[in-house]
């Protein structure tokens, strides 16, 4: 099997930069990652690590002057899409690659109705008449369980909770049929009960329809509900990369470890929060050597001004500890298992 | 008990004929030196019980005793002045809650100098003290908010509340702007602050498991009604009203093996309109264990097992 045919979407060594009156933010610091056809990949990180600028970039969002993508290549199916001209964006945009937000009731337009909007990239994309595309838009949303369909489609925005207009998010960015959904934190704005059913309705539909999805979060929560695999950034990087399985049961990168254990889990009692002291490196001048440097437990003198290579093969993670001459340390054990893909039901 | 709430109601009336049941008949009390989760979907009512609890709202009926001493049912500038150097409150939203044109030096410094009315020069070592116990610096004083992160924020909100060394502070969603780090951090410096000041604390969240973390009790409250309140882990590891029970399912837990063993077993449908509310239990339109008589009659909090009450009728 060929890559093109394994992954729907490959982004090797991506790096972004903004120039801002304060000087250029170094976003993201060459990227990669690969997206398996039919599975989930959630990108973690705290704000302001760059996950959203990642794939804001690959679907052509970044508004270039101030961005400016400086390397990197993204294979959509082993086509290339960066750096596209306008009108060839446009034709996987929306088209091929649909995409979610955070903040439905911004996303979408307070004056138009929920059917119009649908029906419109319906009509623009797949050049469906009015009449056709106002059908496929009440199947659409019925596809996405929202309840009395007929009735929402003459909606505005304004009339519906934010767990409906998450669905209708959903609804529009399938309707020309994608292989790739990018979902950039599509729950955190709701509630416990609300997001258990929007991530039911993706599984359900990836399932269905075999989407390839990206999950932007910072809820680990979510991530071990939803990925098969895991990237989890920090300051501009990728730190490590793996199944679910590697990054919950032997993560290999520290601030990895640091995420999880700054996050209460019901699982044992009496759990200790352990707080990640300090805070994220500043990305105008980001660090020389690992970006983790200065709140990292482990940090040896290596790591102060060498930027860490990546180790391992399917479970990678970008920490001098997995060096062949760094003291022996219980982290070393974790890029040792081999690598298992990993299923969810 | 540092502070009970006696059938307290909160009523808005949004048009002739309208009324929104923020909150209705809530009666929950905190313990001294307790701190008392209270959860519950967007729009149930919890921030408006916060609130109405330490007067910034006024009372529609109902009773608040703190420390035996019933509150006013509306607050005048005066009633304030005298509560709030004991009763503290930290605002959900780090943005709109601090005044863009105060620094933070007087943004943190205005309750103690309303109280005492000291000034500013005499004040300022508290001030840095308490900037430097919440993580921030006494560089920051002659700062501006917009120069700062939510979680930095957040920090000065708490610095704010704790100065004047309350007994009792409401937490409303402390902590859910920020990020996961910080949510950690935030959460040990209050529970630092629990033992060390002796603070009682009302620690209102949606996320459950941090809730579960912090508290000795949790409350759960359904459309302006309290549900459920017990001791924290027994509610949230044998809850017994069915909306507990599929809150308790829908939370997502850090475990990718017990994620893949979840039933799928969720709730249906949204949360109803408080406005006009039908007689009844709150959640028998969505109950998947509803019965004729839920429809009718509305169930009290009724204790099932020692200090753990329910309001259900199906709960023996």
């Amino acid at each position: 099997m060929t890559s093109k045919d394994q992954y729907a979407l490959e982004v090797n060594n991506l790096a972004v930069e903004f120039a801002t009156y304060g000087g250029t933010v170094k976003a993201v610091r060459n990227v990669s990652f690969k997206l398996r056809k039919g599975t989930t990949l959630a990108i973690v990180g705290e704000s302001g690590c760059g996950k959203s600028v990642t794939v804001q970039s690959i679907m052509g969002l970044i508004p270039m002057p101030p961005g400016k993508i400086t390397s990197g290549s993204a294979l959509l199916n082993g086509e290339e899409i960066l750096g596209l001209r306008q009108d060839r964006l446009n034709e996987y945009r929306g088209k091929r690659i649909g995409m979610i937000f955070q903040d439905a009731m911004s996303a979408l337009n307070p004056t138009m109705t929920i059917g119009d909007q649908i029906a419109e990239t319906l009509i623009v994309h797949r050049g469906l008449d009015k009449k056709s595309a106002w059908a496929e838009v009440i199947s659409l949303l019925a596809l996405t369980q929202i309840s009395e369909p007929d009735r929402r489609a003459l909606q505005y925005p304004f009339e519906l909770s934010g767990g409906m207009l998450q669905r209708v998010m959903i609804a529009m960015s399938l309707a020309c049929q994608p292989d790739v959904l990018i979902a950039d934190e599509p729950t955190t704005a709701l509630d416990v009960t609300i997001q258990a059913q929007i991530l039911n309705l993706l599984r359900s539909l990836q399932e269905k329809q075999g989407l390839s999805i990206i999950l932007i979060t910072h809820d680990l929560g979510v991530v071990a509900r939803m990925a098969h695999d895991v990237a989890v950034m920090y300051a501009g990087q990728i730190v490590e990369t793996g199944s679910v399985d590697d990054i919950f049961y032997r993560s290999a990168h520290p601030y990895t470890v640091g995420l999880k254990d700054a996050m209460p889990s019901n699982k044992t009692v009496d759990q200790e929060l352990r707080v990640i002291e300090g805070s994220p490196p500043d990305l105008f001048a980001p660090p020389v050597g690992c970006g983790f440097y200065a709140r990292c437990a482990h940090a040896m003198k290596v790591c102060e001004n060498n930027t860490p290579i990546l180790f391992g093969t399917n479970h990678v993670a970008r920490c001098w500890l997995h060096h062949a001459k760094a003291p022996v340390h219980p982290l070393q054990q974790s890029l040792k298992v081999p690598y298992q893909s990993t299923s969810i039901k | 008990m540092i502070i009970e709430a006696r059938q307290l109601r909160k009523y808005f009336t949004i048009a002739k004929g309208q009324v929104v049941h923020a909150v209705d008949d809530v009666s929950l009390g905190i313990e001294e030196n307790e701190v008392v989760g209270l959860v519950g979907e967007s729009g149930s009512g919890k921030t408006t019980f916060g609130k109405t609890l330490i007067g910034l709202h006024d009372k529609t009926a109902g009773e608040v005793f703190y420390r035996g001493q019933n509150l006013p049912s509306h607050y005048r500038a005066e009633d304030f002045k005298k509560q709030a150097s004991e009763i503290q409150i930290i605002f959900q939203d780090p943005y709109s809650s601090l005044n863009p044109r105060m620094t933070i030096g007087e943004i943190v410094a205005e309750g103690v100098l309303i109280r005492d009315r000291c000034s500013f020069a005499s004040v300022r070592d508290r001030v840095v003290y308490w900037l430097e116990r919440v993580g921030l610096h006494s560089d920051h004083l002659s700062r501006y908010p917009h120069e700062f992160s939510g979680g930095q924020r957040q920090r000065v909100g708490i610095a704010r509340a704790l100065i004047v060394e309350p007994k009792l502070l409401v937490c409303d969603e402390p902590i859910s702007a920020l990020d996961v780090s910080v949510q950690a951090q935030v959460v040990k410096l209050l529970d630092e602050l629990k033992s060390s000041m002796g603070l009682s604390m009302l620690f209102i969240a949606h996320d459950l498991s941090m809730v579960r973390y912090i508290s000795d009790r949790m409350a759960v409250m359904y459309l302006g009604s309290l549900i459920e309140l017990g001791p924290a882990d027994n509610v949230y590891f044998s809850p017994k009203h069915p909306y507990t029970q599929l809150l308790v399912k829908s939370n997502p837990e850090p475990d990718p093996e017990y994620e893949r063993q979840r039933s799928d077993a969720l709730i249906q449908g949204e949360i109803l309109s408080p406005i006009n509310l039908k007689p009844g239990c709150r959640f028998a339109g969505r109950c998947p264990l509803v019965e004729a008589r839920c429809r009718e009659e509305r169930p009290l909090l009724r204790e099932v097992a020692p200090g753990h009450q329910v309001a259900c009728h199906l709960v023996n």
